[in-house]
């Protein structure tokens, strides 16, 4: 048997003096034939060890070898035989999918009957075909990283280096791309496919697990995964509120991580712990629990020693919001047309006070669109929003100051302090004198900021940027808070610790609408609507969308299966008439 | 609504502040151009290499050479010695102009009849050809009145020149004012023009729009720390001028303080005019430099106003930096009178006035 395709030896990479190590000291290998995820969360050292192996940066110590070659002082012969794919790969969004093909077989120089044969059987592979005279900019997200695959492998390499190729795929798309690098491997082409959402772990053949640049396993994933068998339980049929009982549960000392998915809670125990007693959890007298097949993330949540404990500080705030209104939001028929193309077509739904609301939907099917104009970033073409009673167009000022609101990359202002974060935005929500005051300090204890009111927002770790981001947008008691893909690409701790605020802040009648198109975070939600080609196509709980998959002839379908199925549902439905 | 509009504020003073590339930018980088540009353009020709061709020995010639030589302003004087050479030497660059004199000068002048020099000049150079001609006419013309002298005849119209506002036509006296215009613009542009841009890159924006700020608010909110940081700009280069470069201030300061703000807040229009078009930083510099190039040659701070053909000052009437050119050069050279000021402080007005109503204008609707 020939040595691995890879070879990586006690490989280190700093970019500054000083600076905290993006890789310390990994060693592993990558073998031909099979894929290997490159598995950790934003920050992790993904695309640094990516990029050191196609030699675009150079190691600070430590040696690579890419079958047998160094990929610096040879990187003629290693570019010859690795091909590349970056994060958002170098598409010409002007060109064509034909002409940007054409113009990446010219840079490869695959000339005459070998571009010829190429062409025809990437588009094949792909299913661009139809498509070769479209823009590349007006490809869907799924479409564009299959556009880049080909690109990628107009000649045909031995090592393929994808860097998070599933960002911004929906599910059905991220199983075509899955599919087609299975048909790769086949070919022996060695595939290293970098990740930040665990589930993808599963699907390879063997894993590398990063965490702070320090690589935390290597192996089969099966192998990590069984390191917590008979550890991994449900509690089914919940009477009581399935959060307060998750909030009981991970205060026991036996209990490692838990996660809410959908009605039910999912905890990983201690080695050698007995599975927890259900009354001092008050789960509710037709609760039970049983015993289910361990996950790759419970098995990393273990290696790292567990998800957050403690309990949000937000669970003891006192509410002095007046609670009147019950409906807290209300679409009524939202449509809004971009031109001649609508973007979200005569969407209706109500969030009760303290309900977890979901919009998901794969990219550019409308969610964005609908959750901008429940915010007031977009005004409806027909059809109205309101907020606690407020429509957004007639009273958008004061309507908006009924909202929270936290984007996906925590917009916070990078070169002001943390201090000058919180009063900037206690000032744009209008908070004075005492009251401002009060918020402020109230955030500052809560979160924990006392030592660090000085640093500036942009080199706060991301755990207590994410925290920051969270102090700002609720400082003014808000009604509703929006979160825009709120934990997507971060660590499975931190997003724990987010969900655990979340959590606290519902329990006390915080509403809280949620835009998500990673389906983990969609378990949290008590009900979500689906929302695809700019239709409702399903709304109602987690488990109420899962057992129309059921009804389907599924066996236990997860939430992604749920969607997927409700997706080609609908899509036959519209192909019938 | 104060509250929220005077939070923005603070926290575009203070961003503005703690990023050290736009501290660097926007703060420093104006009085540091300041200088170095005023050396730079400075007009006074030195170190001028003069190239003599003379076909006469005579007195009367080697008097006329001798005042050349004399003079503070030809460094050096090649003698050449064939008429070709002239054209060889102008070509090399080896001088800048040439003095050539005839065979019969001395004699000519001996028997009291008219006598030709010729000057050849470098076109190339049109701007330092036309004042050594100046610079050898002034020499000819002091020659000639001795010669008359000497020979008894009274000379009949003499000139006596008087430069007001710049007596020693000293070229940083006229260049200051020009330059403080066009940096203040500068400054003014770029921290209006980026502002939403760089919020809209950051995502911070979105932030702002689900905030219960007003679009108006936002617009105030932005517009006036712009205009504070190009005052505080603007002073320090007026500081400069005066200490540094020694160019005097002679009209009213207040004045000039009260067209500076009429003219920056038409500056910060159009600057955020720009920016709400944009939807990145880069496309609001590509956006601002299609601007500010033909804005800043047509204001007549290179070439005066009044030799462009009618439509194009017609046109100019739109530029306020056309307006506070004028302005600036009346405050540094004369003390002008309120209705200069008045008459270029309405148009820009005038700008300031539109701009801004389009800039909340399009804001509102790139909101929805």
């Amino acid at each position: 048997m020939p040595g691995p395709l890879i070879q990586i030896d006690q490989l280190s990479k700093r970019f500054d003096k000083g600076a905290l190590a993006a890789l310390d000291s990994v060693t592993a290998h990558v073998n031909a034939g099979e894929v290997t995820g490159l598995v950790g969360p934003d920050g992790a050292g993904k695309t640094t060890l990516l990029r050191l192996i196609a030699g675009l940066l150079v190691p600070s110590t430590g040696k690579i070898t890419v079958n047998g070659l160094d990929p610096v002082t040879d990187s003629g012969a290693v570019h010859r035989i690795v091909s590349y794919m970056p994060q958002r790969f170098g598409l010409y969004e002007d060109l064509s999918v034909q002409e940007n093909l054409t113009l990446y077989a010219d840079l490869r120089s695959v000339l005459g009957s070998d571009r010829e044969e190429a062409f025809e059987r990437l588009l094949g592979f792909t299913g661009l075909a139809p498509f070769t005279n479209r823009l590349a900019g007006a490809l869907s997200g799924g479409m564009k990283q299959k556009l880049g695959l080909a690109c990628a492998l107009i000649k045909k390499p031995d090592l393929l280096l994808l860097d998070e190729p599933s960002v911004g795929v929906d599910p059905i798309s991220r199983r075509e791309l899955w599919r087609m690098v299975y048909e790769l491997v086949d070919q022996g082409i060695g595939v290293v496919w970098s990740t930040a959402y665990l589930d993808e772990a599963e699907q390879c053949a063997r894993v590398l697990l990063l965490n702070e640049g320090a690589l935390l396993y290597a192996g089969s994933p099966q192998d990590l995964t069984d390191r917590v068998a008979g550890r991994t339980y449900q509690i089914r049929h919940i009477d009581t509120d399935r959060r307060e009982v998750l909030s009981e549960a991970t205060k026991l000392a036996t209990v490692i991580d838990g996660v809410i998915q959908g009605s039910r809670v999912r905890l990983v125990m201690a080695e050698g712990a007995d599975p927890p007693n259900l009354a001092p959890l008050n789960a509710g007298l037709a609760a039970e629990i049983s015993q289910i097949p361990p996950r790759f993330e419970d098995a990393f949540m273990d290696l790292i020693g567990g998800g957050f404990r403690a309990t949000s500080p937000f669970a003891n705030r006192e509410d002095s919001a007046e609670h009147t209104m019950n409906q807290v939001v209300e679409a009524r028929a939202l449509t809004r047309r971009f031109g001649d193309f609508t973007a979200a077509d005569n969407i209706s739904f109500e969030v009760g006070r303290g309900e977890i609301f979901g919009l998901i939907g794969p990219n550019g099917a409308g969610k964005s669109t609908t959750f901008k104009m429940l915010c007031g970033l977009l005004q409806p073409s027909e059809g109205s929003a309101r907020v606690v009673g407020l429509d957004l167009q007639n009273a958008p000022s004061k309507a908006r100051g009924r909202i929270g609101y936290m984007a996906q990359k925590f917009s916070l202002y990078g070169d002001l302090s943390v201090q000058q974060n919180l009063d900037f935005f206690a000032g744009v929500y209008g908070l004075t004198g005492k009251s401002r005051k009060d918020a402020i300090s109230q955030m500052i204890e809560t979160f924990g900021f006392a030592d660090r009111l000085d640093v500036n927002a942009m080199g706060l770790p991301l755990g207590y940027k994410q925290r920051l981001a969270l102090a700002c947008a609720v400082m003014h008691e808000p009604d509703v808070l929006f979160l825009d893909e709120p934990t997507s690409g971060v660590d499975p701790r931190t997003r724990r610790e987010f969900w655990t605020h979340i959590n606290a802040m519902v329990a006390n009648g915080v509403t809280i609408m949620v835009t998500t198109h990673f389906l983990d975070e969609a378990e949290y939600c008590d009900r979500m609507a689906l929302i695809y080609r700019s239709k409702m196509i399903a709304s109602g709980s987690p488990d109420e969308l899962k057992d129309r998959a059921r009804a389907s002839g599924m066996m236990d379908p997860t939430l992604e299966d749920a969607f997927i199925a409700l997706v080609e549902q609908s899509d036959r439905e519209r192909e019938a008439g | 609504m104060f509250q929220r509009i005077w939070s923005l504020i603070i926290k575009e003073l203070l961003a503005s502040a703690r990023d050290p590339q736009t501290r660097w930018v926007v703060l420093f980088s104006p009085p540091f151009l300041l200088v170095i540009y005023a050396f730079a353009i400075t007009q006074e020709i030195s170190s001028v290499t003069l190239g003599v061709y003379t076909q006469d020995r005579g007195v009367e010639a080697r008097e006329l050479i001798s005042r050349f030589e004399g003079s503070p302003t030809f460094e050096e004087i090649l003698y050449l010695r064939r008429d070709a050479d002239i054209a060889a030497a102008i070509d090399s660059r080896s001088v800048d102009l040439v003095l050539r004199i005839g065979p019969d000068f001395s004699r000519q002048l001996e028997r009291g009849e008219p006598a030709n020099v010729q000057l050849i000049l470098d076109g190339r150079a049109s701007n330092a050809a036309q004042i050594l001609a100046g610079y050898s006419g002034r020499i000819v013309q002091d020659f000639n009145e001795d010669q008359a002298t000497a020979l008894g005849v009274p000379t009949l119209t003499k000139v006596v020149t008087r430069v007001w506002y710049n007596p020693n036509l000293d070229p940083l006296w006229s260049a200051v004012p020009a330059l403080f215009a066009v940096l203040t613009a500068i400054v003014g542009f770029m921290v209006s023009a980026l502002s939403i841009a760089r919020e809209r890159e950051l995502g911070t924006f979105e932030q702002l729009l689900v905030s219960p700020l007003r679009p108006t608010e936002i617009l105030i909110g932005k517009a006036v720390p712009a205009l504070m940081i190009a005052l505080a700009s603007a002073t320090a280069m007026l500081i400069l001028g005066w200490l540094v470069l020694d160019v005097p201030l002679r009209g009213s300061l207040l004045l000039l303080y009260a067209s500076m703000i009429i003219y920056l807040a038409a500056i910060i229009g159009i600057g955020l005019f720009i920016s709400s078009l944009a939807a990145t930083q880069q496309q609001a510099i590509i956006g601002l430099f299609i601007y500010m190039m033909p804005a800043v040659l047509l204001s007549g701070y290179a070439t005066p106003v009044a030799n462009m053909p009618d439509w194009l000052q017609a046109l100019n009437e739109s530029n306020p930096i056309m307006h506070f050119i004028v302005i600036s050069k009346a405050v540094y050279m004369k003390d002008a009178p309120a209705e200069l000021f008045f008459h270029h402080t309405w148009p820009m007005a005038v700008i300031a006035v539109v701009t801004l109503t389009a800039g909340a204008w399009l804001f509102r609707r790139r909101v929805s």
